[in-house]
């Protein structure tokens, strides 16, 4: 297959090596630590208005870093020495300190928290339930059925200090990721210092829109009124971090564009053809200015619950294709354009191979249904919350 | 002189915090599991040197040598040698076309090498591509052998057919 090459390109560039499936990568583990940064305003931060989605933050940021490594792996190939990442953490590359970044945020962060918060409804169920969920829930009792009053009082100070060793955890997960981009200072369009905080802030952003577009959507399953307070409080967390996250970009590319060192014409020109319509069009303006300007709306303007509901529900989608899109046009972006600055190459990307959409789109399915199990096993909400949410006066338009 | 604690209220603590007790072993028994898999999975020699394994040298200098060398072959193959010194082509070791020939070069007499397929080894270096520079002599091979192999008008040793009319023996203008 001939990959179209424009100018000059060195033959080691004409290929990408990180296809589709790295996009996926800090797509996910942003989900991840969005979704657990907004569980964590709840619990630290005693934002109450949010309560109905924190154990649905969490579920979805487990359910979303089981499946992180996944496309790693995929990418890395030889299934039998790809384990190798977890069992070989190293300090000597920012690669290779993948084990430990990961391992400590899911076992000592997400499991612990998710564990300590359900306990009493784990332990309750051992008890209410028959046949394997019974069983279940009897593991995960891990044997002990105590449920006094200073036992989950304990609970409650060790998963409130959980979570607050959980913030850092999650900006270290996801700065990480950025960091792995901005230190690569052979590659102009990523090195730059800005780029693990870019990072983090896009991680909140979309985690927090996939978590209130999953609220809106369970709810919908549900049959269950829509909490509008909480919808509103998000909606406007969302709209905040969105509008740091957009700020620290423009100003990634004022800086660029002032300092016009000698690689900016060409990333210039890329950004104007190869990258046109994935970072002007779909990141820029579909994925990033509309959601600012409908959320705005909302603030700015008072419209009636079901109008508001449509706006953040379109504001969410939105959300997730652009920062989507940021990730593409990071990863692949970074690699359609020559180190001599003098060329320019493609991105073909393979059907049902092992690093094709197919591929990617099973990869994003993937956490979707580890979530569908999870929240049958662990339900994130009760009836009476369900009830208490209906009865609600929402208080949006007086603010 | 020291309290002693009353019994009973020590019962309790422990009792209220079983679970986590629980856990710290299930968290025990994770990290051990952990070290255990690492110990058994793990090479030994993984970090003598670096971060590798390091018998993996070992091994890879225990493995026979493949290829000859230029100065082996130019022993015995002095006509191409001629041919070659003459052309474009002169910088360019044998093996680099005809693959490793260590066995060739250890019996010659019963391992006799098969000549390379021009339309395959020469394209990997004259197909056109961007990437070269344009001083590079590149063809788009489709269109410039239409399916003939490259030594029905090139000779690989010496490729300019301009230079193939002259004498081996004639000095490079």
């Amino acid at each position: 297959m001939q990959i179209p090459v424009q100018g000059f390109m060195y033959p080691n560039e004409v290929e990408l090596q990180w296809s589709v499936l790295i996009v996926l990568y800090p797509f996910i583990t942003g989900l991840v630590a969005g979704a657990f940064i907004l569980a964590s305003l709840e619990r630290v931060f005693r934002v109450e208005a949010v309560k109905p989605t924190y154990r649905l933050a969490l579920l979805t940021a487990l359910s979303f870093l089981l499946v992180a490594p996944l496309p790693l792996q995929l990418h890395l190939g030889h299934p039998e020495r790809s384990l190798e990442m977890y069992l070989t953490p190293h300090r000597s590359s920012a690669m290779a300190m993948f084990g430990f970044v990961y391992l400590w945020y899911l076992m000592a962060v997400l499991l612990l928290e998710i564990w300590l918060d359900y306990r009493c409804d784990i332990v309750v169920k051992s008890k209410t339930e028959k046949g394997l969920p019974r069983l279940i829930y009897k593991i995960l009792t891990l044997g002990s059925d105590v449920l006094t009053e200073r036992s989950l009082r304990i609970d409650e100070r060790l998963g409130y200090f959980i979570t607050l060793i959980g913030i850092p955890s999650a900006f270290l997960l996801h700065g990480y990721v950025g960091f792995i981009f901005g230190s690569v200072k052979a590659n102009r369009w990523w090195s730059s210092p800005l780029m693990p905080i870019v990072f983090i802030f896009s991680a909140m952003v979309s985690g927090i829109a996939a978590v209130m577009l999953l609220y809106m959507l369970s709810s919908r399953l549900r049959r269950q009124q829509i909490d509008i307070r909480c919808l509103d409080k998000i909606a406007q967390d969302l709209m905040y971090t969105f509008i740091i996250d957009f700020s620290l970009e423009m100003l990634d590319l004022l800086q660029r564009i002032y300092e016009a060192d000698e690689s900016f014409r060409s990333l210039d020109f890329m950004v104007h053809t190869r990258l046109w319509t994935s970072q002007v069009i779909v990141q820029i303006l579909l994925g990033t200015l509309t959601p600012i300007a409908l959320l705005g709306l909302t603030q700015l303007f008072s419209f009636t619950d079901s109008v508001r509901k449509r706006i953040y529900a379109l504001a969410g989608c939105l959300t997730v294709i652009g920062i989507f899109a940021m990730r593409w046009n990071v990863v692949i972006g970074g690699q359609l354009f020559s180190k001599s600055f003098l060329g320019y190459t493609s991105y073909k990307m393979g059907f049902a191979t092992r690093e094709g959409l197919l591929t990617a789109i099973i990869l994003m399915i993937l956490p979707f249904i580890i979530l569908w199990i999870l929240v049958k096993i662990l339900p994130p909400w009760t009836d009476a919350e369900s009830i208490s949410a209906s009865e609600e006066i929402p208080v949006h338009a007086a603010s | 002189m020291r309290r002693a604690i009353p019994a009973p209220k020590v019962k309790l603590l422990f009792k209220d915090i079983e679970h986590l007790l629980r856990l710290a072993a299930v968290m025990l028994i994770a990290v051990v599991a952990f070290v255990v898999l690492r110990a058994a999975v793990v090479p030994k020699s993984f970090g003598q040197y670096g971060h590798y394994r390091g018998d993996a040298i070992a091994e890879v200098a225990a493995r026979p040598v493949a290829h000859a060398g230029h100065e082996v072959c130019e022993g015995c193959h002095t006509d191409v040698v001629d041919q070659k010194k003459l052309g474009r082509h002169a910088g360019l070791h044998c093996e680099v076309c005809h693959g490793p020939q260590a066995r060739h070069a250890d019996d010659p007499a019963s391992i006799k090498p098969p000549l390379p397929d021009t339309g395959v080894i020469c394209a990997r270096c004259h197909e056109a591509n961007s990437a070269k520079p344009r001083s590079f002599p590149q063809v788009a091979s489709a269109d410039h052998s239409g399916g003939l192999a490259c030594n029905t008008c090139h000779q690989p040793h010496r490729p300019k057919i301009q230079d193939q009319a002259k004498p081996a023996t004639g000095a490079k203008r």
